[in-house]
């Protein structure tokens, strides 16, 4: 984000203006440069650029997390990183957790924020509860859908009841638990999304609707050909963050299940967790860090070179 | 330059002087300060009336020592196991916290986090020392160094509902071998109670079964071997076979629904509410059970009974060999002298009677269980006192990471969803990799 936002910045400044460039404005940047430029840099590399190169070392050791790391390993901490099952099963559910996002959640948000973006009456407040769940702690979400779920004191227990049937353990089974993580995870974060789109919406030019319908397009047609290609911007983005938001799934997951049962809905992070930290296992750790870095950098930048070069 | 450094001078000076000035300032609030040293007692006690019993003692601890203060200090189980790595190397360390001992400590201690007791311990002909029972302070021992202060002691048995037990006209004191707890699983479940609580979203409540397992299977000789790494490890024959009958234990399934899921307040509050029969747990499961249990008050003290693991048939363990924990107090490295005192305090027969009276613990000082009132508790101690071999946790005494492979195994060999033999094979991985 940082960089890009740097680029966009770099970019006006082309050879037309080279002679423009040692004006006294631009010398008068230099100090600034000098004196601002400092504290970010160091924080910077202090707090990102550190602890990565740090994550990326302790990955070659085997180490308890208990002094320095001394017994270099090699890329071993790789290899059973991608022979163990738990691993695997966190890779798979990122990516179902990306698919979701992307075909269940994006669309939900875009079909609300369609019926939200305009003035009706009661329109804000429907908003305000839509957009609620994203402004929920990601914890406490966690803990609410704990008791929702919960098969003996829960809402399930007493829907379950109220039908007469048996009640159904989601979170204690290991071939349903991922879906009610995933059923949580869309509740939580549509409303971001479904803001996204509003704010998109609103800056949709009203006079080429009224052009298209003038020249008889269907409701359909107008959202088809007009707007959803205005709003396209805000759908990369949108599906920009939903995918680095999936990937970094964390706190959601730990209330709800800590990444059981028999690992069925461990995260990359969770794993990372599960495994590295509470197994004081910090080599291993380090390398689930690492691999999760490279899978987030390349889809990043893979991402915004592809789809968001215009934006 | 000498004529740019001098005009710099007056500036300097001045600076100086500002610094002087404001850290003699600063250093007579830090002597203000130093007048009183906190000691940080680090904890995961989660019952009020203990943590009541706690902060008397270190009231009366403050009266005596009116510069030094105790301060209580509360982490979540869970939350204090993985955050302990991290927060010994900071600054933040808590002068003394309550250990498991077995591996995680030993680990701990190698890495130089903890302060060395030997030398406190042995100091005039080992006077602190003798205050304990040996095998208390033998388990927080390793070679030769002691790097706890031994705290409490206790077992892991069975309690049962005996309103649920009478119901389906089961008695306890018929359980004598492994297959007379199953078939009174079997009859409790044909009666339609939920036979068994289990915490198996926690994971080590359910590991207890498996320990229990592989004790009575295999006796000391071969965990000792297995824990070494010597032999056939844990591929031993009768470690496979303590597989076994978990797993057949499993296959009845003994739990309550969802139990996959449920943490450990969650089990015993199952218990608690009367939902299901049995719970494998720690000698003080019945104040814990009441504070979890729907109505706070969970099964009145007269309606739960205990009885120890039955013994397997053919193993070599015995029925008197013992599970459970040995807890101590271990200090971290920078902690002040005074903290090293106050445990003494602590952990004395004195305070630790009143603990016992209270029915918080199975004292480790000697001689200081005859004040335990809690007829429950008091039945653990007797079985600890004629202990034949009382074993620490398995997830504890093999370390964090082994341990928690066996905590994973033990629950997927229950739930059905590993045979018996590839659950040895991966501990036996993980203890290879250490």
């Amino acid at each position: 984000m940082t960089d890009m936002t740097a680029a966009t910045y770099a970019r006006p400044a082309p050879a037309k203006s080279a002679v423009k460039y040692k004006s006294p404005t631009a010398r008068g940047r230099l100090p600034v440069l000098i004196l601002f430029l400092p504290p970010a840099l160091l924080l910077f590399t202090l707090f990102v650029i550190l602890p990565m190169g740090e994550a990326a070392w302790y990955s070659l050791y085997r180490w308890n997390g208990y002094g320095t790391p001394t017994e270099f390993i090699g890329i071993k901490n790789f290899t059973v990183l991608f022979n163990n099952a738990a691993f695997s099963q966190a890779l798979i559910n990122n990516g179902l957790i990306i698919l979701i996002s992307l075909l269940l959640q994006i669309p939900l948000a875009i079909w609300l924020a369609m019926m939200l973006a305009h003035k009706i009456a009661g329109v804000v407040a429907f908003r305000l509860i839509f957009f609620l769940p994203y402004v929920l702690a990601d914890v406490a979400a966690g803990l609410i859908w704990r008791f929702v779920y919960d098969g003996d004191y829960g809402l399930f227990a007493a829907v379950a009841g109220f039908f007469g049937v048996a009640t159904p353990y989601v979170l204690a089974d290991r071939s349903l638990a991922i879906y009610a993580v995933l059923a949580v995870i869309v509740w939580k974060y549509f409303g971001f999304h479904m803001m996204l789109y509003i704010a998109g919406l609103q800056a949709v030019d009203r006079s080429v609707l009224e052009a298209a319908e003038i020249d008889g397009a269907t409701g359909w047609q107008k959202f088809r050909y007009v707007t959803l290609p205005l709003l396209a911007s805000t759908v990369r983005l949108s599906v920009f963050f939903a995918i680095i938001g999936s990937l970094q799934l964390f706190d959601l997951v730990m209330p709800l299940t800590g990444g059981g049962p028999s690992n069925s809905t461990q995260t990359m992070v969770t794993f990372l967790y599960t495994y590295g930290v509470t197994r004081m296992q910090v080599g291993l750790g380090s390398a689930v860090g690492v691999v999760l870095f490279v899978i987030c950098v390349t889809l990043a930048f893979g991402y915004k070179r592809i789809f968001m070069r215009h934006d | 330059m000498t004529h740019h450094q001098e005009t710099a001078r007056p500036r300097a000076d001045r600076f100086v002087r500002l610094t002087i000035a404001t850290s003699l300032a600063l250093g007579s609030f830090a002597a203000v300060a130093r007048a009183e040293t906190v000691v940080k007692w680090m904890h995961v006690e989660t019952v009020p009336s203990n943590i009541k019993v706690w902060q008397e003692i270190a009231d009366a601890y403050h009266a005596a020592h009116p510069d030094v203060r105790v301060e209580l200090q509360f982490l979540e189980n869970e939350a204090f196991k993985a955050k302990l790595p991290t927060l010994l190397q900071s600054d933040a360390a808590p002068d003394f916290f309550y250990s498991w001992g077995g591996g995680v400590l030993r680990q701990q201690a190698q890495t130089g986090a903890l302060k060395d007791l030997t030398s406190d311990m042995k100091a005039d002909g080992g006077a602190w020392a003798k205050t304990y029972k040996p095998a208390a302070l033998d388990g927080l021992t390793f070679d030769g160094k002691t790097y706890a202060v031994p705290y409490r002691m206790g077992t892991v048995a069975f309690f049962y509902n005996k309103q649920l037990f009478q119901k389906a006209g089961v008695k306890a004191e018929d359980i004598k071998t492994w297959n007379d707890f199953l078939k009174a699983v079997k009859t409790l479940k044909d009666a339609g109670i939920t036979p068994i609580a289990g915490g198996g979203g926690e994971k080590w409540p359910l590991h207890f079964y498996w320990s229990y397992l592989v004790m009575r299977n295999g006796g000391q000789a071969v965990f000792d071997k297995a824990k070494k790494n010597e032999g056939n490890g844990f591929l031993d024959p009768s470690i496979i076979k303590a597989g076994e009958q978990l797993a057949e234990l499993g296959k009845l399934q003994p739990f309550q629904g969802g139990y996959l899921g449920a943490t450990w307040p969650q089990t015993l509050g199952v218990f608690g509410d009367g939902k299901a029969a049995i719970l494998l747990g720690f000698e003080n499961t019945e104040p814990n059970q009441a504070k979890n249990a729907g109505d706070g008050k969970g099964l009145a003290a007269d309606n739960i009974g205990r009885f120890p693991f039955p013994a397997v048939e053919g193993g070599a363990g015995k029925a008197t060999d013992t599970l459970g924990g040995l807890n101590g107090w271990a200090i971290t490295k920078k902690a002040s002298p005074a903290a090293v005192d106050f445990l003494k305090y602590l952990t004395s027969p004195e305070q630790e009677r009143k603990m016992a009276a209270a029915g918080m613990i199975i004292p480790a000082a000697l001689g200081a269980e005859d004040s335990l009132k809690n007829p429950l508790m008091r039945e653990a101690a007797d079985q600890l006192a004629g202990s034949t071999w009382h074993q620490n946790f398995f997830d504890q005494d093999l370390g964090p990471s082994v341990g928690r492979v066996v905590n994973d195994v033990s629950v997927e060999i229950l739930s059905g969803n590993m045979s018996p033999k590839d659950g040895a094979q991966m501990i036996q991985d993980a203890r290879a990799l250490e």
